[in-house]
């Protein structure tokens, strides 16, 4: 079925006009082949039919079906079917759909009457072309003319012929050759198809730096002071002495020394810058009320449980702390109640009660000691150590270094903060006051035999060898301590750690110890045993004395016992440069040393710090004074050096004797209880026992400078003024303090004051603060009072060293020029001795009966008077009394 | 020079004095009576010091010229005379 389109003129020709021949009932007309290949003829390209022209042509049958398409189904207005079949369809139509519909509904009716549904399969018809095959048979090849056949063939006897080759010029002259052109030469031939001229050339390029390894090393020439030492130019003897000749020199001096003369004399006639404003006001004060001059009562300290009813035997001021002050209480029984309660006495315990000024009811510390403790001393560089001696003789060291932070630091906190502690069962508990045991104690067998009366710490600038001598003390450190006991001997103790074990007969082996480093390592050391410090625990139980000196008397046989003892060096003073001057030391303790045996020869090691340093590397100290004042109980004060001296009469292996006191003397009436050097002059001495007291300077041994006449109560307690160098304490007997003042008046005290009802036993001033100066006064009943001292108590007055110095100066004039007038009296006597010689020698001229007679005469008023006396005694009754 | 040694010596017995040095203009000493560093000391530190007032009295006014100085301390008092070519230094303790 074609379409195709009829133009009106067409349409006219064949009368099917739309709408007039050919309606949409009728679309269908039928034209004859005929007519349209006419029509064709005719009007050639015009003609509608000319598309479909050869389709016209291959018509088979007569007429060919044109339909009116009103809905231009095909594309047209009109299309051609170009079978027959299509003709026929088209031609009846209705009738093939009538019977089709019918035959469809015939089926259907047929269906809907039937259930089953009769298959048919389709039935094979067949093929029909609709024109793909051409394309197939393009596809294949088709062989167009037959395949040629060719058979090529050759005589067999030319098989295998020798073969000659020859050389030919295959060029363009073969026919010349007479060859035919088979021979083609080729010759080469640029051939333009493979010239490629190189229009653009790729090349890459790349930049790259070039590297260039240089150094170079600049050398600092700049010099730079490193160091510069010079030399003053001086110029030498020859030129000196020119220059001072010279006329120039001359006329200088002549010129420049009346200035000189003026200015010299001006400053001795008067001192131009001196300010007597200022000084003028100082004398007022000493005629204030009398509270002002009066020893003000400031606090008073004493336990209840610990220190009730027994005696304060020692009283020490913490050298650092502002505040604390630590107590030695004892027990007040003789020699013979102590031994019938002695297991009283085990019990309770022998204490060192450590005061503060923040707490007065309960003490800060306690320090337990092995027996009571009856004197004891702060080491004054390290004052966590103290060191003690006992009644039984024994050394004691403590450490408090654990409870140093709570006492500077806890002021106060204790009482309240644990007085809230809630009481179990209605009792109160008290807040506990911490102990500490003894850290070391040194070995009964090589310690004194009796109690220790005395002790101190060395001055740190010196300390003394196995042989007495002063050498340089490195560590700069208190390490030794000397003690002195009632059994005559003085010792000096080192508290470091012995060196190795030697193979020593010798009881002197020295313990070096370096406290700082120590102490660090007790902080990490283990847990120790009741909670006592183990520095020093190389000392505990085998400490031994370095120095063992005993005190013989001089005049009599037996030995001193030594009470008090007082050195000269003063801890801290180190001024020992140019000065020659010796220092007395004050020792307890030195006296003869006869009978130790000494060390067996051995030198310590040579090692740092924390051991003994070698006697070699330790250098003599040559102005340390060996020499140390001793008070003794009996009332003497003794002079002697700790030195020993090599002894080469005796001859004894050791070579080695202590030198013999050099001077005593008896002035007191009973034990020494002070034997201290003044603060501000060296070589004056206090000295206070019995009902007296004595002012000695060292050097004089003729007499005390100054004795003074017994007074009414028994002086027990005595200390020099910290301040005021003519100023000192004394305590009495019944509880009365002294103060006295050289200045003022020497027959009586200055002042009087009552501090207490029982016996003072101890009296120690301390600098608390510039404005504060206190003195701690102890007594028998184990309180501790603190005094503050006024002001004019403890300010000197102006020039007060110079107006003490002067008096001791005259003083000693005094007793030089009694000892003169002494002499000199001595030689007068003697003269007149003479004399009566000489007029007796002339009475002896006399008969020898005249003698007699003389003789019983004399012998008869003897009779007489011994008669009288026995009669007032009451012996003899010869002669009854007249009634 | 007899006269110059009495005259020293008068000086140097005066009450109070401690010693005296003579230096010369460049500052090097010629007598002394004390130690030889304590004298070295005080040699270059007076010696500077003089020429310093010196310099300071002729700043002033250049007609004048330095006569004598006095250096009084705590402890002692330092007397200084200059001259053209010599330096006389006495020291003395005032208060004794």
């Amino acid at each position: 079925i074609v379409p195709l389109f009829m133009a009106t003129k067409s349409q006219e020709i064949y009368e099917c006009i739309c709408d007039e021949h050919v309606t949409e009932d009728n679309p269908y007309k039928l034209i004859k082949k005929a007519d349209i290949i006419q029509d064709m003829k005719m009007r050639a390209a015009i003609s509608d039919f000319h598309p479909v022209k050869q389709l016209v042509l291959d018509y088979p049958g007569e007429e060919l079906l044109i339909a009116y398409d009103p809905d231009f189904k095909f594309g047209q207005n009109f299309f051609l079917c170009t079978t027959e079949e299509a003709k026929m369809e088209h031609l009846h139509p209705g009738g093939a759909d009538a019977e089709g519909e019918d035959g469809a509904g015939e089926e259907g009716a047929e269906e809907e009457d039937n259930a089953v549904y009769v298959y048919k399969p389709p039935e094979a018809k067949e093929w029909v072309t609709q024109g793909s095959q051409v394309e197939v048979e393009d596809e294949i090849v088709v062989d167009t003319r037959d395949k040629i056949r060719f058979r090529a063939s050759r005589v067999r006897k030319e098989f295998g012929a020798p073969i000659i080759f020859e050389d030919r010029d295959a060029d363009t002259s073969a026919a010349e050759q007479g060859l035919a052109a088979s021979c083609l030469a080729c010759p080469s031939y640029a051939d333009t198809n493979f010239t490629i001229k190189k229009a653009e050339l790729d090349n890459a390029v790349q930049a790259v730096p070039e590297l260039t390894d240089g150094s170079s090393q600049t050398d600092w020439k700049h010099p730079v002071t490193a160091s510069v030492q010079y030399e003053p130019r001086i110029i030498s003897e020859e030129e000196a002495k020119v220059a001072q000749q010279s006329e120039e020199f001359k006329q200088f001096i002549q010129a420049s020394v009346p200035r000189f003369e003026l200015a010299l004399q001006q400053n001795t006639i008067m001192d131009v810058f001196f300010d007597d404003w200022t000084v003028l006001g100082e004398e007022d004060t000493n005629f204030g009320s009398k509270s002002d001059s009066h020893l003000k009562e400031y606090q008073s300290f004493t336990d209840l449980q610990y220190s009730k009813d027994k005696t304060v035997t020692c009283v020490d001021w913490h050298p650092q702390i502002k505040g604390v002050m630590a107590v030695a209480c004892c027990e007040r029984l003789t020699f013979d109640e102590r031994i019938d309660n002695a297991n009283k006495l085990l019990m309770s315990p022998s204490l060192i009660l450590i005061w503060s000024f923040a707490d007065p009811i309960h003490p800060q510390l306690l320090l337990e000691g092995p027996d009571d403790i009856c004197c004891f001393k702060f080491c004054p560089t390290n004052p966590n150590i103290v060191a003690g001696g006992c009644i039984n003789g024994q050394l004691v060291l403590w450490d408090i270094t654990e409870y140093s932070e709570k006492l500077s630091s806890n002021r106060g906190n204790n009482s309240k903060a644990s007085q809230k502690k809630a009481a179990m069962f209605g009792e109160e508990i008290q807040p506990e006051t911490p102990t500490i045991r003894y850290c070391a104690v040194s070995a009964i067998e090589n310690s004194h035999r009796n109690i220790i009366s005395s002790v101190d710490w060395l001055p740190d600038h010196y300390e003394l060898n196995r042989f007495g001598i002063p050498v340089e003390n490195r560590l700069s450190e208190c390490c030794q301590i000397m003690t002195c006991g009632t059994d005559g001997h003085v010792m000096v103790w080192d508290i470091r750690a012995p060196k190795a074990p030697a193979n020593t007969k010798d009881q002197q082996i020295v313990f070096c110890c370096s406290f700082s480093a120590d102490i660090q390592a007790e902080k990490s050391a283990p847990p120790r045993p009741f909670g006592v410090s183990q520095v020093f625990k190389h000392l505990d139980l085998s400490w031994k004395p370095l120095l063992k000196l005993s005190m013989a008397k001089t005049d009599s046989s037996g030995d001193y016992s030594p009470l008090k003892f007082s050195l000269a060096e003063k801890q801290g003073a180190r001024d020992h440069g140019g000065k020659t001057d010796l220092f007395y030391l004050y020792a307890v303790l030195v006296f003869q040393f006869t009978t130790v045996p000494q060390p067996a020869g051995e030198k310590p090691e040579t090692t740092g710090m924390s051991k003994v340093p070698s006697a070699k590397n330790q250098r003599p100290l040559e102005c340390i004074a060996t020499n140390y004042f001793l008070g003794s109980e009996d009332g003497e004060v003794i002079y002697a050096s700790f030195k020993l001296e090599k002894d080469n009469e005796t001859g004894k292996s050791n070579g080695i004797t202590l030198p013999k006191p050099t001077w005593a003397v008896a002035p007191h009436d009973g034990p020494v209880n002070t034997l201290q050097r003044n603060p501000f002059f060296s070589d004056i001495l206090l000295s206070v026992g019995g009902w007296t007291f004595a002012v000695w300077k060292e050097g004089v041994t003729s007499g005390a400078i100054l004795q003074s006449a017994c007074a009414p109560k028994l002086y027990t307690a005595g200390h020099w003024s910290t301040t005021r160098p003519a100023v000192f304490f004394l305590g009495t007997k019944d509880g009365n303090v002294e103060v006295w003042d050289l200045l003022d008046r020497t027959h009586e005290p200055l002042l009087v004051q009552n501090v207490t009802a029982a016996q003072v036993t101890q009296i120690v001033p301390w600098v608390v603060s510039k404005k504060q100066h206190l003195v701690a006064v102890s007594d028998n009943v184990g309180t501790l009072h603190i005094l503050e001292i006024p002001w004019n108590l403890r300010h000197p007055a102006s020039g007060e060293k110079q107006a003490v110095e002067g008096f001791f100066d005259r003083e000693i004039q005094r007793i030089e020029y009694f000892d003169k007038k002494a002499v000199v009296r001595a030689n007068e006597r003697s003269k007149e001795m003479d004399k009566k010689k000489a007029q007796q020698a002339k009475v002896e001229e006399m008969t020898d009966d005249a003698l007699m007679e003389e003789y019983k005469a004399e012998y008869d008023s003897y009779k007489q008077l011994e008669k009288k006396l026995l009669q007032q005694l009451g012996l003899i009754e010869e002669e009854k009394p007249e009634i | 020079m007899s006269e110059v040694e009495e005259t020293i010596k008068r000086i140097q017995s005066h009450k109070g004095v401690l010693g005296i040095i003579v230096v010369n203009s460049e500052g090097i000493p010629i007598r002394t009576s004390l130690d030889n560093s304590t004298t070295v000391q005080y040699a270059g530190l007076i010696h500077q010091l003089t020429m310093k007032a010196r310099s300071t009295v002729r700043d002033i006014d250049p007609q004048n010229d330095l006569t004598f100085l006095r250096l009084r301390s705590k402890k002692h008092e330092i007397m200084v005379a200059p001259d053209k070519e010599y330096l006389l230094i006495v020291i003395q303790n005032p208060s004794e």
